[in-house]
């Protein structure tokens, strides 16, 4: 039997790995592209009418930092040209009132501004950078222009507690849509995890709390909360399932069907330098190989819940289970579940936490 | 919440069409994009500011005349309703022709 092949969606278009921050969260690589290989705007704007043929409706630019492209705005241009909606997803630097109008006025439709909570310190210390201050003049500057904004709070361990004071601080922020992303656990937020997780405590908490907001404030404000799938009972439906709605291009050209499925040993990804974006879609190596059910096994080849989350990430399978063609061990069904309640056992044993600050291993840059 | 007859229906800031070249057509909005079919489409493209909730209804009824008055009015404030508890649409009151309320 074969598989018929879903239209791609949304395009991830990785810009750039280079970015002024370090977080420890970071969901990029270890092992990062240096400027030298990041694809030209002519291929880039090459890709993107490729997409909007083969029935892409959205891209996002994020990176590493989209900003430290200096073509940022042509690839905007370029995008919109196609046919595409365009979201920016930011740090925030480095930006001038300039540059941000430029964007504007180049057909950019939103802006996810990130923040690493709402008080400075903290904020600067999970980014490495005394980067907090920066976004709220970015944040007053969009205030006076004409363009969606997301903010997107990204949560762990060490801010969960202080949802109230983000919630408050972004309700007057003008933004329309605000994010909780709990940290999901690859690249750099794999490695520092034990200091990110946090207890089921926190998230009980955190998950009530934001229940109630999002019904105060549905049709004025969307609350989007992504809770540490670590605590599912059933595994994201990672990516919207493998190969089935996106595809996300690497700063090299590489086009993966996830974030992280470098990871994953083995695995051949084609680049848009060679082939057409509709050619890797339907026919690469890397898309097809855990597309559709074939590849599953039990419990998910048999399970009820395979067309609502795909057995989950094939990364994380990798990363927690040593293979990628397993169920999820985040799922409860999973044969593997144990090795992802070992971990939180840990983390509520580690309740008791000294304030010092952790020994972080912080995202570095490429050249 | 239930939208208002006089009230003019627009896209929210980042919500729009997508060209109408295109094979499928969509609601564009952050983050996420609206399948339109044949009557999502004739409500979305009327939500400019200018029509007001009523007046929709009222065309919707005549472009569909096949269909009960009353579920063709009942599905559109429904689906107006939604869209805008999901953040798509504005609701201006009443007040010019462009939807702005006059201040005082």
């Amino acid at each position: 039997m074969t598989t018929a092949i879903p239209t791609a969606l949304a395009l991830i278009a990785e810009l750039t790995h280079r970015c002024p921050l370090h977080c420890v969260y970071c969901s990029n690589p270890l092992e990062m592209k240096h400027r030298a290989d990041e694809l030209t705007t002519e291929v880039w704007s090459r890709v993107f009418r490729e997409a909007a043929a083969a029935g892409v409706l959205q891209v996002d630019f994020t990176g590493g930092e989209p900003l430290a492209r200096p073509d940022l705005v042509d690839l905007v241009r370029a995008a919109r040209g196609a046919g595409l909606y365009v979201s920016l997803i930011t740090s925030g630097l480095p930006l001038d009132e300039t540059r941000l109008d430029a964007l504007v006025e180049s057909g950019l439709d939103h802006i996810q501004l990130s923040f690493q909570g709402s008080d400075a310190e903290p904020a600067n210390e999970i980014s490495g950078t005394r980067a907090h201050a920066q976004k709220l003049r970015v944040l007053e500057w969009l205030k006076r222009r004409r363009v969606a904004l997301t903010l997107n709070f990204v949560i762990h361990r060490r801010n969960i507690d202080q949802l109230e004071e983000m919630l408050s601080f972004g309700e007057s922020s003008g933004a329309g849509r605000i994010e909780f992303a709990n940290v999901q656990y690859y690249g750099w937020a794999f490695a520092n995890r034990e200091q990110l997780l946090p207890t089921r405590d926190q998230l009980n908490r955190s998950v009530e709390f934001l229940r109630r907001a999002e019904e105060r404030l549905r049709g004025k404000i969307h609350i989007e909360f992504v809770v540490p799938d670590y605590y599912a009972k059933y595994p994201k439906a990672c990516m919207g399932g493998w190969g089935r709605k996106l595809i996300l291009i690497t700063p090299n050209g590489d086009a993966l069907p996830c974030h992280a499925a470098q990871v994953i040993p083995g695995l051949r990804f084609d680049n848009v330098k060679d082939r057409s974006l509709r050619e890797i879609w339907e026919k690469s190596e890397a898309f097809q190989k855990f597309r559709g059910e074939e590849w599953m096994s039990e419990p998910c080849r048999s399970c009820d819940r395979r067309q609502l989350d795909f057995g989950g990430c094939r990364c994380q399978a990798f990363l927690l289970a040593g293979d990628a063609a397993v169920t999820d061990p985040v799922c409860s069904l999973a044969p593997e579940r144990s090795k992802v309640d070992a971990i939180l056992a840990a983390v509520d044993e580690s309740r008791a936490e000294p304030s010092a600050k952790p020994d972080w291993l912080y995202r570095s840059n490429p050249a | 919440m239930m939208p208002e007859r006089q009230s003019r229906p627009c896209l929210a800031l980042g919500c729009r069409l997508n060209e109408k070249n295109q094979p499928l057509r969509v609601l564009h909005m952050p983050e996420r994009a609206l399948r339109l079919n044949g009557p999502s489409l004739e409500i979305i493209e009327r939500c400019d500011g200018k029509h007001t909730v009523q007046e929709i209804i009222s065309e919707l009824q005549k472009l569909y005349s096949k269909a009960k008055p009353e579920n063709v009015e009942r599905d559109i404030l429904g689906y107006l309703a939604r869209l805008h508890d999901q953040r798509a649409l504005d609701f201006a009151s009443d007040g010019g022709p462009n939807g702005t309320k006059e201040v005082k």
